[in-house]
């Protein structure tokens, strides 16, 4: 009698390929050498909403989630910090200003700590509107992420301490960790420039991690997956308070880079360019949403003196990348020399 | 004049009135897009941006040709309708077979570019369209004043929604369309053209949207930012009610809309999320929504 046994073996993980590797180690160069060919400023505004569009795609590109309600994190995560570095003192509830049930007062944080506590509250929202979102599919999903996007755009614009259309200006970039003073364009540029690499290293642990694997098994064959005895709900709710967290960590980062948190961040056009910026770059591929982001955040700024333009601009982007261009940029390279980017 | 809950009726009723009209919208545009969600399997992002054009369409027939409001009522939802053809033709109808996201970026992409031309055409500020003459000035009800030309509006989208839903629940017509819904493979083997068929119902959805457009034109001012906040809203009144019944995204929108006034008289501050509210409540106590199937 012969008895079969199901090889008991982890999945082997395959190890970064050359191309990957490769790639990698170009970032770091063109990161290195970018602030003297191009302003710092610019090149650490892309790397935040570069870090936004990495935590999107790890949920549309492996988990096969279309949220369209990612400035929520991203966005309340800038006010957050942006408060918490500029004065300090929580009073809740924050919306209907003429009454408080609890003041915590706190000096101006420094950067680092807002910073953390904007990335927390992002995860928060995550696990919130997540845990709502996954109880639908597909459409639904992402209907409801923008729904909810929306209804905490609306708080904002009534919540005191956002400043309203002024939104919350002149935040102080501070000291961080006591050493590194961030009012030095340079030093904060190679703070912005480690956070950004942390974040990009971290989303490839996690898709090349035993979870990471699973949640393409989900976003390829869901049901299948559920027979296999995965909970589903709870990988992709993870999946989710992940990418909102680190949506989180990019809002927090682009509040002390530029100094300003606004309704801009919040609004549903900010959800629609982090999906553009996915798009353009490629769905799925590690590298797409960096070169996304990079490509959009270059164009709004050359193309500044045409104006209002630039959302046609984005809108055609859109309609070209959907019709004939869905795998994106990278996506497209990758195919053409066949290797794994 | 008299108080119920310690509100006087004119603004209790007021409201009322408002949180109709916004119903009457609410259920026309939801109405549009469950059609074209039925037919095409497609999340119409840019039916905001459609419902937006009918406005401009309406306005832009008034000031350059002089045509009235009730010729803009006909015209307007064609013209848009026809541009909305157009696009079906140009572009979604590559994407039947890709999965429905693809859709929600094209029809996004979409919106993004109308709402953006005509902001650098006629600019942000809204465009005043005069009420129809003979829709001016209102009757006294007793406990409330009724404007003629709101009562019309609540009126005249009551009986199209119920025509399109009569259409598609009771006529031959109807019961292709819905025949195509569940297998279109099938219903062309009985020799009819279910391509044409759901090109047609994307130019009806998107002429719904421009007729509710016209009908807004004299309540609100007419902008190209007017459907983008409108539509995100309806997506949520699409979520509560499911998109699985016609009926059900009608009776969803003129009750949202009822929900949405009563609030604005009680607790003013929370208007504007109400709506986002009962849908996560539903989300919690009903995943399928009101008049869902548990499937979808």
């Amino acid at each position: 009698m012969t008895t079969v046994t199901a090889p008991v073996s982890r999945p082997t993980l395959s190890p970064a390929s050359w191309s990957e590797q490769l790639a990698f180690v170009l970032m770091v160069g063109v990161l290195l050498v970018a602030p003297v060919f191009l302003y710092p400023l610019f090149v650490m505004k892309a790397l935040c909403f570069a870090m936004f569009a990495c935590a999107f795609n790890l949920l549309i590109g492996y988990g096969g989630l279309v949220s369209f309600g990612h400035a929520l994190y991203f966005g309340w995560a800038s006010y957050v910090t942006a408060h918490l570095a500029k004065v300090g003192t929580v009073s809740l509830p924050y919306w209907l200003g003429a009454w408080h049930w609890l003041v915590i007062p706190l000096p101006p944080l420094s950067p680092e700590l807002a910073i953390l506590a904007g990335t927390a509250t992002a995860a928060a929202l995550g696990l919130i509107a997540g845990a709502l979102a996954i109880r639908r599919q597909g459409i639904y999903f992402a209907m409801i992420t923008l729904a909810l996007a929306q209804m905490m755009y609306l708080v904002a614009v009534q919540a005191k301490f956002t400043g309203g259309e002024d939104g919350i200006q002149a935040v102080p970039r501070g000291t961080m960790f006591r050493v590194f003073d961030l009012s030095n364009q340079m030093t904060m540029y190679f703070v912005v420039a480690a956070i950004f690499l942390g974040v990009f290293l971290l989303i490839y642990r996690i898709i090349h991690s035993p979870f990471g694997e699973v949640l393409k098994a989900i976003r390829e064959n869901e049901p299948r997956a559920v027979s296999l005895g995965y909970k589903t709900d709870r990988y992709k709710l993870m999946a989710f308070v992940l990418s909102a967290t680190l949506a989180g960590v990019a809002g927090s980062t682009k509040a002390i880079v530029l100094q300003i948190a606004s309704l801009t961040d919040v609004n549903w056009p900010m959800s629609g360019e982090v999906v553009l910026m996915t798009l353009l770059g490629g769905m799925g591929t590690v590298f797409g949403p960096v070169v996304g982001a990079a490509v959009i955040i270059g164009m709004q700024d050359n193309l500044a003196q045409v104006g209002q333009w630039v959302t046609v601009i984005q809108g055609g982007i859109f309609v070209v990348c959907v019709v004939l261009f869905r795998r994106g940029i990278v996506g497209e390279i990758a195919r053409l020399l066949r290797i794994r980017l | 004049m008299f108080e119920i809950f310690g509100v006087p009726s004119q603004v209790l009723f007021g409201q009322l009135l408002l949180g109709l009209i916004n119903g009457s919208f609410y259920a026309l545009l939801s109405l549009g897009l469950a059609v074209i969600f039925g037919m095409l399997n497609i999340i119409n992002f840019s039916h905001g941006a459609q419902y937006m054009m009918g406005a401009f369409v309406a306005f832009l027939l008034l000031q350059q040709l002089e045509l009235n409001y009730w010729l803009a009522l006909v015209i307007a939802p064609i013209i848009v309708g026809f541009f909305g053809i157009l696009i079906e033709r140009l572009f979604l109808q590559w994407l039947y077979k890709l999965d429905h996201l693809y859709g929600l970026l094209l029809t996004f992409g979409l919106a993004l570019v109308i709402e953006g031309v005509f902001r650098n055409y006629f600019g942000s500020a809204g465009l005043p369209y005069r009420v129809p003459e003979s829709l001016q000035g209102g009757r006294n009800l007793g406990f409330m004043f009724l404007p003629n030309y709101r009562a019309w509006v609540i009126f005249f989208s009551l009986a199209v929604c119920l025509s399109t839903w009569f259409v598609i629940e009771r006529t031959r017509l109807g019961a292709y369309l819905r025949a195509a819904t569940e297998n279109p493979t099938l219903v062309r083997a009985f020799g009819i053209n279910v391509p044409r068929m759901i090109t047609l119902t994307y130019g009806f959805g998107v002429g719904l949207a421009a007729l509710a457009g016209v009908m807004a034109a004299p309540i609100y001012n007419v902008s190209p930012q007017m459907g983008a906040e409108l539509i995100i809203v309806v997506f949520a009144v699409v979520v509560i009610g499911g998109m699985g019944s016609i009926m059900g995204a009608i009776v969803t929108g003129f009750g949202l809309g009822i929900v949405e006034g009563l609030t604005k008289v009680f607790f003013p501050e929370a208007s504007n999320t109400v709506i986002f509210v009962i849908m996560a409540l539903v989300l919690l106590v009903r995943p399928a929504g009101l008049f869902g199937r548990a499937s979808a």
